[in-house]
């Protein structure tokens, strides 16, 4: 099939497009199913992270 | 033997032009939003895109395009086996497992850098010294194997010595990384990323339009399964399209072990212990970000990894169909009806006059596999009457046997000239983006995480300098070791050793760390130490290719290349699959025997649960 006799690398071939439909999928069906919230926590930590990146 | 120039003004022009956009990018980026912190500062939300195609960049650098590429066309197409890990492992499971809790547990302790997140989770300083410590010491050679791999595709691109090339490319990354591109710019990654999406397309497609189609490309492939040269048939190799020989405790099974210990398994699991990109979970804004960025990471991995590996691959195909002619004489006919023969190779001393090819690893006359496409009667160097054959060979015979040169050859010699300077713009956009990261961690590292540790001072101005020092040690240690150490499918070796210390010495606390309450400071820094030891242990002593270049192994056993020599498999097996699963039980084992973490404590990880 597709030109590769191994069946462990014909696999690895459709493998690597099939976790990448699966990736696919999973984007779609979860593009807003969770929560989008940010928290004053959040909000801290990224002030911080913004001062370390500016020392820097 | 490939279509090689000097760089011509156009080249020039266009280089300067990238670097310009780059840098007006980068500018534009001050001036507003630029970084992920900045938008989860405004409360905004970047784009799915700008953040999958930025983590992308991040993780995919020259070595995985042309190490890993290169090796694939030496080894074949088992090595797409990495490629379902990188997607599998280092988006999926990355993304959808570990991103969100290590991004609730980061912003709950109010940590930045990766040893910080295990020294904090694990209320320990001398964890995150450990962590700091390792990073520092040995993030170099990751950073070198990049700056090799694209100092070796501008060198045969553009005709130039490899001393040049890396001088060069050790300019432009230290004139991108030191002034700014440390700040991860999100939209220059990205603009990064579509450049290598760009160029990764057309390679593609060029590839398999060449030959035929896909599955007539890949059935050439098949076809030339006994033109594998012969040293790689004795360690297994069973052809292009197929997976090394399994087996065990005979050196026709150490290409198996090579393949699938060092390289798929270091690099496919070693990357969800990377600390640059575990970081980047961090600066996400929510897990809806996380869950929307899958997709478009995941295709970029297919596009970044998997066509590097497939065109590797397939390059031994266009080389023996469209190569250019190679001259020799039959040294055994493999399959005389298809015309496979090892051939020794031959050049002209002199008009009419045919002379051996000398390989300068063995001083001995070299030979390649050939598909022999003419043969004439001609005389040797001395006058005697010889059969002449010209014919076209694999790749590796025209990358000299250098693999990290396959992909570089194959450009050069196979594409158009402005698709080669294509290339080099996204070699040269993988690299930045992928080294700006490493000498962000490179320099927190070592001043967040060792100088502040050590001296007690916390976020004080020395700290910046010290920063600032370590990144530009960082650039110099890798420069050196890119300059000094040329072998084997170094590249590939090179971001394999990182990742698999990465993963032995970290994964089972990071992951412990994340899921675990019962994991203990004890247990975490048990397991790092046995992690980095045995791995440690197993690159100077037993792992041979490793073992034999430091030198120690042959002072020990009086000129061995491992401890294990004499048991065949043993020296091709990697560190990873001995150090990770003993880091992991001395995890659980020291754990459970350990005073489990306060309650307290474990409510301000996890105030969720």
């Amino acid at each position: 099939m597709l030109g590769i006799d191994d069946p462990l690398v014909l696999l690895a071939f459709l493998g690597c497009i099939a976790v990448t439909a699966l990736s696919l999928v999973y984007g779609l069906v979860r593009r807003n199913a969770a929560v989008d919230e940010v928290t004053q926590e959040d909000r801290a930590w990224a002030l911080d992270e913004k001062k370390v990146e500016d020392e820097l | 033997m490939n279509g090689h120039a000097t760089v011509g003004w156009v080249d020039i022009v266009v280089i300067v032009g990238y670097l310009l956009t780059t840098g007006y990018l980068g500018w534009l980026g001050y001036r507003g939003t630029r970084t992920a912190a900045d938008f989860l500062v405004g409360g905004r939300s970047a784009h799915p895109i700008v953040m999958a195609v930025s983590y992308g960049a991040t993780f995919i650098s020259t070595s995985a395009i042309v190490g890993f590429g290169g090796v694939a066309g030496l080894f074949g197409m088992s090595l797409l086996w990495l490629t379902f890990f990188n997607i599998g492992v280092g988006i999926l499971v990355a993304f959808t497992v570990l991103g969100e809790p290590t991004r609730r547990l980061g912003h709950h302790l109010g940590v930045h850098t990766f040893p910080e997140l295990l020294g904090a989770r694990y209320q320990s300083k001398g964890i995150q010294i450990f962590a700091g410590a390792l990073i520092f010491l040995f993030m170099p050679l990751y950073s070198a194997a990049v700056m090799t791999g694209g100092a070796i595709f501008a060198a045969t691109q553009f005709a130039v010595d490899f001393e040049v090339a890396l001088l060069i490319f050790a300019l432009v990354t230290a004139a991108y990384v030191i002034p700014g591109g440390l700040k991860a710019v999100m939209y220059t990654d990205t603009f990064q990323g579509f450049v290598m999406i760009v160029a990764m397309i057309y390679l593609l497609w060029f590839t398999y339009s060449s030959l035929g189609g896909v599955t007539e490309a890949h059935r050439a492939l098949t076809d030339l399964a006994d033109l594998v040269p012969p040293p790689l048939q004795a360690m297994g190799h069973q052809g292009w399209t197929a997976m090394p020989a399994f087996g065990w405790g005979a050196t026709t099974y150490d290409l198996w072990w090579t393949v699938i210990t060092a390289i798929i398994l270091g690099v496919g699991i070693g990357v969800l212990a990377q600390p640059q990109l575990v970081v980047r979970f961090m600066t996400v804004r929510s897990r809806r970000e996380l869950d929307r960025a899958v997709p478009i990471g995941a295709v970029f991995i297919l596009l970044m990894v998997g066509t590097p590996f497939v065109t590797g691959s397939l390059s031994n195909a266009w080389f023996v169909q469209h190569g250019p002619l190679l001259s020799g004489q039959v040294v055994k006919e493999v399959d005389s009806a298809r015309g496979h023969a090892l051939v020794g190779l031959m050049k002209e001393s002199a008009p009419g006059r045919w002379e051996p090819v000398m390989n300068p690893k063995t001083g001995k006359p070299a030979t390649s596999p050939m598909v022999v496409a003419s043969r004439e009667p001609a005389q040797d160097a001395a006058g005697a009457a010889i059969e002449l054959v010209r014919g076209r060979a694999p790749s590796v015979t025209y990358a000299k046997g250098d693999s990290d040169q396959i992909i570089p050859t194959y450009i050069a010699t196979a594409l158009p000239r402005w698709f080669g300077l294509v290339f080099f713009l996204a070699l040269l956009a993988a690299a930045m983006s992928t080294m700006s990261s490493q000498f962000h961690t490179i320099g927190t590292a070592a001043g967040r995480d060792l100088y502040e540790r050590l001296t007690g001072k916390a976020g004080s101005e020395p700290s910046v300098l010290v920063m600032r020092i370590a990144i530009v040690i960082g650039l110099l240690v890798s420069v050196t070791i890119s300059y000094n150490v040329r072998e084997e499918y170094v590249i590939a070796r090179f971001t394999a050793i990182f990742f698999g210390l990465c993963a032995a010495s970290f994964l089972p606390a990071y992951i412990g760390g994340l899921f675990w309450r019962r994991a203990t400071r004890a247990g975490a820094l048990a397991s790092m130490t046995v992690g980095l030891s045995v791995s440690l242990f197993w690159l100077l002593l037993v792992k041979a290719k490793e073992a034999s270049a430091i030198g120690l192994v042959q002072l020990i056993t009086g000129g061995k290349t491992s401890l294990l020599a004499d048991f065949p498999n043993w020296p091709m097996v990697d560190p990873i699959v001995i150090a990770l699963p003993l880091s992991l039980l001395t995890l659980i084992g020291v754990s459970l025997i350990t005073r489990p973490v306060d309650r307290e404590h474990l409510r301000r990880c996890f105030p969720e649960r």
